[in-house]
């Protein structure tokens, strides 16, 4: 908690003791931070820290609860991102909002163009503006080219030149790297390091720690919605910042179990999708719980997206019990004994409008039919039998399933899917955003199915909730299974390791 | 995984503008295609029929295709925001029939065309603040108003008709008098053609309108009025459409209740045809003419190659689904050529929005 000496240059942009709250989670608890013109500052945290709110309270997003933003030392209230752009912040989200049918030139100068006699836009001196701001980030993109197609690489130097043209005094960049490669990245520091030099503040937010260190002078870090601290990053080390970000107890206690491992369920062997994963290999047993751990992006998801046959696959295979999936089938995987509970339970998982029953009932359309017609009172029975197993907290079993909370919509997927009796049950992000109780539930009800014989992947950002519940690790990095831990050697810092693609534990 | 050949140092001006000049090159081709397809039908036509491109002949097709042009050239503006009009066939008929009132009544020709345009314009406004502060599919509202406007019409017109005879002579000679082989509606459509195309590429309204169809969302952080201009679009076509009505008024003299009925698919045929996707954002109003244009000629060149004009909506239908078939399989050609310059690794990733 040091204060910078007077000497040094005035901060551009500040939050002073900020706190925002959504609903019960407080996602900000009295946070400060300081951007100082010429000055890479990063912000680092475990997902769920705080980061993304810290970013959208500076970008005028969201409206502090309490606290001040403070604008070149004075206190400002932005109503929306146009105010924040305005004062003269950019930011750059993970993924750029462009105009796919549009030309380079004209997203970056959209309701700003240059103008001729008349009000009609000159459209020589955009084109010549865009080409001279290319020229400065040393980039070679045709302004008079769509934005279609446009690598993500290239959409964020188009997202950075719109910053330069409007004179950004500070740009903030939410993860830019989490889809680049090596050499694109170079390319983006090469810009940040000359906006940094030309006085530019700047709010990198990564969660690959080398490009951290590569790229910033100092560092925020967040855990739990609260600030641990701001430092200069020159005598820290990669470990120094890894206790910082994850240094919490175990908050939740996690149900004892004892794995007891039967035959191979679900075995994958080498399996590749261009460009999203590669040589995917792993194996998980009958009663056992195996997390996948990874940063955001690392690849997870689609794995198991791709296992379910929703996604297919280049090469290598999925076996069920022995038996080898089609690509690209989904109902051959129901068939074969598998349920995927998803990661978005509202866009994938759920119907929102349909009731408890209804969603509940979906998985069993084919089991409860009779003659090919639906038999209500079957599917009623069905469905009460499992809401009442998960102890889904509802009013009656015909309501939406919106009217739900949602830990409760979190175990009416999870009925859905118990339903059907599964020999394998992938479940992706199982306690995002549902409160604490419910969560211990959740821990709970897993662990129960895997002394039951089923065999769980578990994928989750939550890294207490993968120490506590796998018994043995995988972790995934860019696309592969970078580190296989077994409980015993399990920790956050080893797990950490390997997603950040550090040497693995 | 797919790796990039490019190293650190940034590539400069290599391979993009060949990107460019495909796109362009597209664009302009698929406007090139629709006038391609025209000019063999008319060469055809004329082969089998020499009389067919006499001066009345070209007169015809032109006036034939002027209203159309009118209501397209309204229509792609809505279009071109992600949204469509459907209303323009009832707001065509209850203008024409105004204008045609008025002129029976002894009133002036130039008010009355006045007049068409400001029930336009009404009705436009209507669409317009409906479809841009009711957050409701424009294609639920603008049917909800195709059927309002024509039932007021109903009430209104009942059994009634408007007939040549009740016109004024002059407004008569003007839907068909001309420069030579020019009609005077046809010059006026040009006129109203040429000021929008130019309005769309050189104004920063008109350029807000395509970015609004493009992506809407990036539209509003640009800090683009969204509703306001969508309630222009909607207003321009409306207004386009009532000057629509007054010119059919002076073509073909006759109005009732029932004019103008199920022109809002033949307009968003045009539109289509001439290359506007649906979904926004891309396309130009001279393709929309020209698909206008050859749509209207089928149901010449029918008759004067002696083929019975019952072929003509399946005719019409056949280009509607050409050209959808083409536009997809253009699209996808170019974005796979684009995607060849720049992007190694557009991945799945990048969906993930998941964090605090």
């Amino acid at each position: 908690m040091t204060h910078p000496p007077d000497t040094g240059p005035a901060p551009v942009l500040a939050l002073k003791g900020v706190s925002k709250s959504f609903g019960a989670v407080r996602a900000l608890r009295d946070v400060s931070l300081e951007l100082l013109p010429g000055e890479v500052h990063a912000l680092a945290g475990e997902n769920g820290a705080g980061k993304s709110t810290l970013i959208k309270t500076l970008a005028g997003v969201h409206r502090p609860d309490a606290g001040q933003v403070l604008l070149d030392g004075e206190p400002v209230v932005f109503h929306g991102p146009g105010d924040a752009r305005d004062a003269g912040i950019a930011v750059i989200y993970q993924e750029p909002t462009l105009f796919p049918d549009l030309s380079i030139a004209e997203n970056i100068f959209m309701g700003r163009q240059p103008r001729r006699a008349l009000g009609r836009i000159d459209h020589k001196a955009t084109r010549a503006a865009t080409a001279a701001l290319m020229r400065r980030l040393g980039v070679g993109l045709d302004p008079d080219r769509p934005a279609r197609g446009l690598s993500i690489a290239d959409q964020q130097i188009v997202e950075i030149a719109k910053a330069l043209s409007f004179d950004a005094r500070v740009l903030i960049m939410d993860e830019p790297t989490a889809a680049l490669t090596g050499s694109e990245v170079a390319r983006l520091f090469g810009v940040v390091r000359t906006l940094r030099e030309q006085g530019t503040a700047v709010l990198f937010i990564s969660h690959r720690l080398e490009e951290i260190f590569r790229i910033c002078q100092k560092v925020t870090t967040l855990r739990d919605g609260t600030r641990i601290a701001s430092e200069t990053l020159d005598k820290m080390t990669e470990d120094d910042l890894v206790r910082r970000m994850v240094g919490r107890e175990l908050a939740e206690l996690y149900p004892e179990r004892r794995a007891q491992t039967g035959d191979v369920a679900l075995g994958v062997r080498r399996l590749t999708r261009e460009g999203v994963f590669t040589d995917v290999s792993f194996e998980v047993r009958r009663g056992e719980i195996v997390g996948l751990a990874g940063l955001v992006g690392a690849g997870r998801t689609e794995v198991a997206r791709a296992v379910f046959g929703i996604d297919r696959w280049d090469a290598g295979e999925v076996e069920v019990a022995g038996r080898r999936l089609p690509k690209g089938a989904p109902s051959a995987a129901m068939a074969a004994g598998l349920a995927l509970v998803p990661e978005d339970r509202r866009a994938q998982g759920l119907v929102m409008d349909l009731s408890i029953e209804r969603n509940i009932g979906l998985t069993g359309l084919r089991t409860t039919a009779r003659a090919g017609l639906m038999d209500r009172g079957a599917e009623r029975s069905r469905s009460l039998d499992w809401a009442v197993r998960l102890q889904v907290k509802y009013a009656r079993i015909a309501d939406a399933v919106s009217t739900l909370s949602g830990g409760n919509q979190q175990k009416v997927v999870l009925a859905k899917w118990l339903a059907t009796g599964p020999k394998v049950l992938i479940v992706d992000e199982p306690t995002r955003g549902i409160d604490v109780g419910t969560k211990a539930e959740v821990h709970r009800l897993l662990a129960e199915l895997a002394a039951d014989g089923v065999a769980v992947l578990m994928i989750s950002s939550d890294l207490p909730e993968i120490l506590g519940m796998a018994d043995r690790v995988l972790v995934m990095h860019e696309g592969r299974i970078s580190a296989e831990i077994p409980r015993a050697d399990a920790t956050e810092e080893s797990v950490l390791a390997a997603a950040t693609g550090r040497a693995a534990a | 995984m797919t790796v990039t050949t490019t190293d650190d140092t940034p590539v400069t001006e290599v391979p993009r503008s060949s990107g460019t000049r495909l796109v362009e090159r597209v664009f302009r081709m698929r406007e090139l295609a629709v006038l391609a397809v025209f000019l063999v039908m008319i060469a055809v036509t004329q082969a089998g029929n020499s009389e067919f491109l006499s001066e009345q002949g070209i007169k015809d097709l032109l006036l034939n295709a002027t209203i159309l042009v009118l209501v397209a050239t309204g229509q792609s503006l809505v279009v071109l925001t992600r949204n469509v009009d459907l209303s323009v066939g009832s707001t065509l008929g209850i203008s024409a029939f105004a204008a045609g009132t008025w002129l029976h009544g002894g009133g002036n020709a130039v008010v009355a065309v006045l007049l068409a345009v400001l029930l336009g314009i009404g009705f436009g406004l209507l669409n317009g603040l409906l479809v841009s502060l009711g957050q409701v599919p424009a294609l639920v509202v603008t049917l909800g108003t195709l059927y309002i406007i024509r039932g007021v019409d109903s009430i209104w017109v009942g059994a009634r008709q408007i007939t040549a005879a009740d016109l004024p002579g002059g407004f008569v000679d003007f839907g068909s008098g001309g420069i030579s082989a020019v009609p005077w509606p046809a010059s006026i459509a040009l006129v109203v053609l040429v000021v929008t195309a130019y309005y769309l590429r050189h104004f920063g309204s008109g350029r807000e309108l395509y970015a609004l169809g493009s992506n809407p969302e990036a539209a509003r952080l640009a800090g683009i009025p969204v509703r306001r201009r969508i309630l222009t679009a909607y207003t321009v076509c409306g207004a386009l459409a009532g000057l629509a009505g007054a010119m059919y008024l002076a073509r073909f003299g006759n109005v009732d209740s029932g004019t103008g009925n199920g022109y809002e698919l033949t307009v968003v045929s045009a539109v289509v045809v001439g290359g506007i996707a649906f979904t926004g954002g891309s396309g130009g109003v001279y393709g929309a003419a020209l698909g206008a244009l050859l749509l209207t000629s089928v149901n010449s060149v029918l008759p004067a190659l002696g083929v019975s004009s019952v072929w003509v909506l399946a005719i019409n239908g056949v280009l509607l689904l050409l050209a959808i078939a083409v536009d997809r399989i253009v699209a996808l050609r170019v974005a796979a050529a684009l995607k060849k310059k720049s992007a190694p690794r557009r991945t799945a990733m990048a969906k993930e929005k998941a964090g605090a």
